[in-house]
C-alpha cells in the first residue's frame, strides 16, 4: 500500500521522532510511504480560536497537498489533526462558500486515518510484539485524548496496541477520560484553568508509579510533559508511535532526565 | 415601505436581566480558581452525581434512540415554534387558563407584579424555576415591596445567604453543611437556637419554615420544565413535594416559562421524562411529576396564569448555528462532565446558565457583542465532554467554535491595533498555508536549541504565550525538523526509515533526546 504521511505541524517542527517512528512502523509491515512535501497543518488552531478566514488558506494548502500525492490513504499521528481533516476542513471551505473545495475536503477526509485506527481497521494489527516486533521494556501509563476519544472513536484501538508491545507493563490511569486542559489556545486565554485541569492529571499519571505517560497526540503530550517536568517530575510523555517503532535491536531507552519531565534517548 | 405589524418582532429581541457577566471568564474562573474549598465541593458533588448518572443511563438500551427521539422532537419544534405557541394558547385559554407574553425581562417582571398586586398580595411562594432567575424577578419583587420566598431546599440555602446560585440542579452545591446552619441561625426567623448542622435538623427547620408559607400564601411563582401544545398543559418535575405545595395550595398561580419549553403532544412527554430524570439526578423517575390544564372546579388554584418569556430566545432561535441550544432541558448534566465548571463552579459564568450550556445559551441570547459575555465562548477546551452528555444531544463544542468565529468577526475593524492574538493567527495563516514557508521556519529550530540553553528547556515565553509558561515548560526543539530530514536521508525508500540515531550521534538527534 502506498500511504501518505501527514506529520502535522507539532509533530513535524518539535517531535521529528515521532514521524520517523510512524514511517518506521509502516515500512516494517512492507508499505511504501510518501511525504507530500506541500503539507503543512491541519488549521485546528484557527478554526477554534474563531479565526475562519484565516484558516482558509491553511485548509486549502492542505487539500491540495494531499491532492497533488498518489497514495491510498494518508495517516497522521495524531487524533485531533485527523478531526480537523474529517470534520473541520469541509466545514471551513462551507463558511467562504466554496463548495467545490467542500468536496473536495471530504473526499482527502474520508482517506485520511489516525495512526492507531490505520493499523486496527486497515492494516490488520492485533498483536504489536508479533506482527510489528515492537518491544519495550517499561513501566507505562496511557493518556487517551479527548479528539481521538470523542471526535474519532478511537474506543481501545492505541490501549490494545499499546498492550500488546512485548515486555511492556500498562498501567491503568485514574479519571484518564478527562481532558488534561491543553485545548490549543485555551492553554494561553484560560490559563489558569487549563493549568487547575494539568495538575490534576499530572496527579493522576505520577499515582501510576508509571515511569512515563504515552498516548496518540503529540499536543497533549507536549502539554502535559511540560507540566511534569515544571514539577519537577522525573516522569515524561512518550507518543504511541516510539513505542511501536522500538524494538529489541534498536530499542528506545528512557532515562530520567529533564527534558519535559524527562530524557528519552534511543 | 410600509408594514403591517404582525405581533413578532421583525429583529431578534436580545435578553436582558441575569444573562450578563459583569467580569470576563478568565477574570472570575482565577478569583474562584483559588477558592479550594469550593473546588473540593465541586469536585465531589460533580463526580458523585456523575457517576451516578452514568450508572442509570447504561440500564436503558434504547438510550442512544431516546437521544436522537428528544434530539428530533426539539428540532421540529424550533422549526414550528410559532404555530405551537398559537396552539398551545388556544388550548391553555379554553379550560381557563391566561397567557401573558414578554418580550423580555422588564416586561415579564411587571406583568408577574400587576397579576400579584390584582390578588392584593405582598408576599408569593415559589417553586424553583430557571426563568425567573433569569429575569432576575426576586429582586425585582423585593424593589416592589413584595416578598418572594423560594421553596426548593437548596434555592431557599442560596436566597437566605443573598448569594447566587452555582448550578442549576444543585444550586447550592459550593457550600456545606456547617455553611448552612450557620446561614440559617443568621436569617432564618424563629430558628432553634440550639440547631445542628445535622442533614435531618436541616432539613426539619426549612420544613417548618416554609410550612408557614404553604399554608399563609395566596400567590404562587413557578416555572415549568414542558408544555404540552395540543393539551394546554404545563409541568414540573421536582424532587422534594415542595413544588406540589405551591402548585395547589394558593389561589393564583403564576408560571414564567421560555418559549422554547414547548413539546407537541403528550406523546412527546414519554421520551424527555425518560431522558431528563437520568441525565440530572441520575435517578430512574423523579419523585413529584406535577401537571396541570387550565383551572379545574373544586380543584387547585382558582386563577392560572402563563407568562411566555422570549428575553433572547427569539435573538438565538434566529442564529441557524446555534439554535439547537434552545433544545436544552435544563438537566445540569452537562456541566456535571464539564472540566472547567468542575474547577470553576458556577459563579466564573456570570450568568444564571453556567457551565458548557451556559457559554453558549448567553451569548446567544444576549448577542455576541455584549460587553463580558464574549469570554464565555473561549471557556472550554473543547473536549467535547459535554456533547456526549446531553440528553438531547446540542453539539456544544460546534456551537462554541462558531460563537467564537462571530466574536472574532465582529471585532474586524473595530480596533486601531490588532490583538497579539490576531498577529499571531494572521502569522500562523501565513506559515501554514505552505510546506515551504513552514519549511523555511523550521530552518530557525538551531535558535530556539540555542534559547532553551543547557537545561533544554523554555521556562518563559513572552505575550500571551506567557500564559503556558507559567505553569509549563516547553522541550528544546529538535535541531532539524522531519520535514529536512526527510528531504535529506529519505530520498532512497528502499532504504527504510532508520529508528532515529543513539545517543552518541548528537549532530542529527532531535531535541527531545538530547
Amino acid at each position: 500500500m502506498r500511504i501518505a504521511l501527514f506529520a502535522t505541524c507539532i509533530v513535524d517542527a518539535m517531535y521529528p521522532r515521532t514521524a520517523r517512528a510512524t514511517v518506521a512502523i509502516l515500512e516494517r509491515l512492507g508499505h511504501e510511504v510518501v511525504f507530500p512535501a506541500g503539507q503543512a497543518c491541519c488549521g485546528q488552531m484557527h478554526v477554534n480560536s474563531g479565526y475562519l478566514p484565516e484558516a482558509v488558506p491553511v485548509v486549502r494548502n492542505h487539500i491540495e497537498a494531499f491532492e497533488s500525492q498518489d497514495y491510498d490513504v494518508a495517516v497522521a499521528p495524531s487524533g485531533s489533526c485527523v478531526a480537523s481533516v474529517k470534520h473541520q476542513h469541509p466545514m471551513v471551505a462551507r463558511s467562504c462558500g466554496d463548495a467545490a473545495l467542500e468536496a473536495r475536503a471530504e473526499a482527502v477526509g474520508a482517506k485520511t486515518y489516525e495512526l492507531s485506527a490505520l493499523l486496527t481497521d486497515v492494516l490488520g494489527i492485533t498483536d504489536a510484539a508479533a506482527q510489528l516486533g515492537s518491544w519495550f521494556p517499561h513501566n507505562v501509563t496511557y493518556h487517551p485524548s479527548c479528539h481521538g476519544m470523542r471526535l474519532l472513536r478511537l474506543g481501545d484501538r492505541q490501549l490494545n496496541l499499546l498492550q500488546s508491545v512485548g515486555g511492556i507493563t500498562v498501567q491503568p490511569l485514574p479519571q484518564a477520560d478527562q481532558c488534561c486542559g491543553f485545548g490549543g489556545t485555551f492553554s494561553l486565554k484560560n490559563a489558569d484553568v487549563s493549568t487547575a485541569m494539568l495538575e490534576d492529571k499530572t496527579a493522576n499519571i505520577k499515582a501510576t508509579g508509571a515511569e512515563l505517560c504515552s498516548g496518540g497526540d503529540a499536543s497533549c503530550l507536549l502539554h502535559i510533559g511540560g507540566g511534569l517536568s515544571r514539577e519537577g517530575s522525573s516522569v515524561t510523555t512518550l507518543h504511541l508511535a516510539d513505542i511501536l517503532a522500538s524494538t529489541r535491536e534498536n530499542p528506545v531507552s528512557v532515562t530520567g532526565d529533564i527534558l519535559v519531565g524527562g530524557k528519552v534517548a534511543r | 415601505m410600509s408594514s403591517t405589524y404582525l405581533g413578532m418582532p421583525a429583529l431578534p429581541v436580545f435578553g436582558q436581566g441575569n444573562l450578563n457577566a459583569v467580569e470576563s471568564f478568565p477574570l472570575a474562573a482565577k478569583r474562584e480558581l483559588g477558592n479550594s474549598q469550593l473546588r473540593a465541593n465541586l469536585g465531589h458533588a460533580t463526580h458523585t452525581i456523575r457517576d451516578k448518572r452514568l450508572r442509570v443511563v447504561g440500564e436503558l438500551p434504547d438510550w442512544e434512540d431516546l437521544r436522537n427521539a428528544g434530539s428530533a422532537t426539539k428540532q421540529a419544534v424550533m422549526a414550528r415554534l410559532p404555530e405551537l405557541l398559537e396552539q398551545f394558547e388556544q388550548n391553555f385559554t379554553a379550560r381557563g387558563g391566561i397567557i401573558h407574553w414578554a418580550r423580555d425581562a422588564a416586561e415579564a417582571n411587571e406583568i408577574v407584579r400587576d397579576l400579584i398586586g390584582e390578588q392584593g398580595a405582598d408576599e408569593v411562594v415559589k417553586v424553583k424555576s430557571m426563568a425567573t432567575q433569569e429575569i432576575g424577578l426576586n429582586e425585582y419583587l423585593e424593589e416592589q415591596g413584595i416578598a418572594a420566598f423560594e421553596t426548593d431546599l437548596a434555592e431557599l440555602i442560596v436566597q437566605l445567604d443573598h448569594d447566587k446560585p452555582s448550578h442549576i440542579l444543585v444550586p447550592a452545591i459550593h457550600k456545606n453543611r456547617t455553611q448552612i446552619r450557620d446561614i440559617f441561625l443568621r436569617e432564618m426567623p424563629g430558628v432553634d437556637p440550639e440547631l445542628t448542622d445535622s442533614p435531618a435538623k436541616l432539613a426539619e427547620a426549612a420544613r417548618s419554615h416554609l410550612r408557614r408559607k404553604f399554608l399563609s400564601a395566596k400567590v404562587a411563582i413557578s416555572g415549568a420544565n414542558f408544555a404540552i401544545a395540543d393539551a394546554g398543559t404545563l409541568a414540573v418535575v421536582e424532587s422534594e413535594g415542595n413544588g406540589r405545595m405551591c402548585l395547589t395550595l394558593p389561589e393564583t398561580l403564576i408560571t414564567v416559562m421560555g418559549v422554547e419549553k414547548l413539546l407537541p403532544s403528550w406523546r412527546d412527554l414519554e421520551v424527555f421524562m425518560q431522558l431528563l430524570p437520568r441525565s440530572s439526578t441520575g435517578e430512574r423517575m423523579n419523585p413529584y411529576t406535577s401537571l396541570w390544564t387550565g383551572v379545574t372546579e373544586g380543584d387547585g388554584p382558582r386563577n392560572v396564569h402563563l407568562v411566555l418569556l422570549d428575553n433572547g430566545r427569539s435573538a438565538a432561535l434566529a442564529d441557524e448555528m446555534g439554535r439547537s441550544a434552545l433544545h436544552c432541558i435544563r438537566c445540569s448534566a452537562c456541566m456535571n462532565v464539564c472540566p472547567v465548571y468542575e474547577r470553576t463552579g458556577g459563579h466564573a459564568y456570570g450568568s444564571t446558565y453556567p457551565g458548557p450550556i451556559g457559554a453558549i445559551l448567553s451569548p446567544l441570547m444576549t448577542g455576541i457583542t455584549s460587553e463580558e459575555n464574549n469570554s464565555l465562548p473561549y471557556a472550554s477546551s473543547l473536549c467535547g465532554a459535554c456533547y456526549d452528555a446531553c440528553p438531547v444531544k446540542i453539539n456544544i463544542p460546534e456551537i462554541l467554535v462558531h460563537l467564537r468565529a462571530e466574536d472574532v468577526d465582529s471585532k474586524r475593524g473595530t480596533k486601531k491595533l490588532p490583538s497579539q492574538m490576531d498577529l499571531l493567527m494572521k502569522g500562523a495563516s501565513w506559515a501554514f498555508s505552505s510546506g515551504k514557508h513552514l519549511g523555511l521556519l523550521e530552518k530557525g529550530l538551531p535558535l530556539g536549541r540555542i534559547a532553551a540553553g543547557r537545561k533544554k528547556k523554555i521556562t518563559k515565553l513572552p505575550g500571551i504565550a506567557g500564559g503556558w509558561t507559567r505553569s509549563r515548560d516547553v522541550p528544546a526543539p529538535p535541531s532539524e525538523s522531519f520535514r529536512g530530514w526527510w528531504a535529506k536521508d529519505h530520498r532512497d525508500p528502499a532504504a527504510g526509515a532508520e529508528l532515529p540515531d543513539s545517543p552518541n550521534t548528537d549532530s542529527t538527534n532531535t531535541g527531545e533526546q538530547a
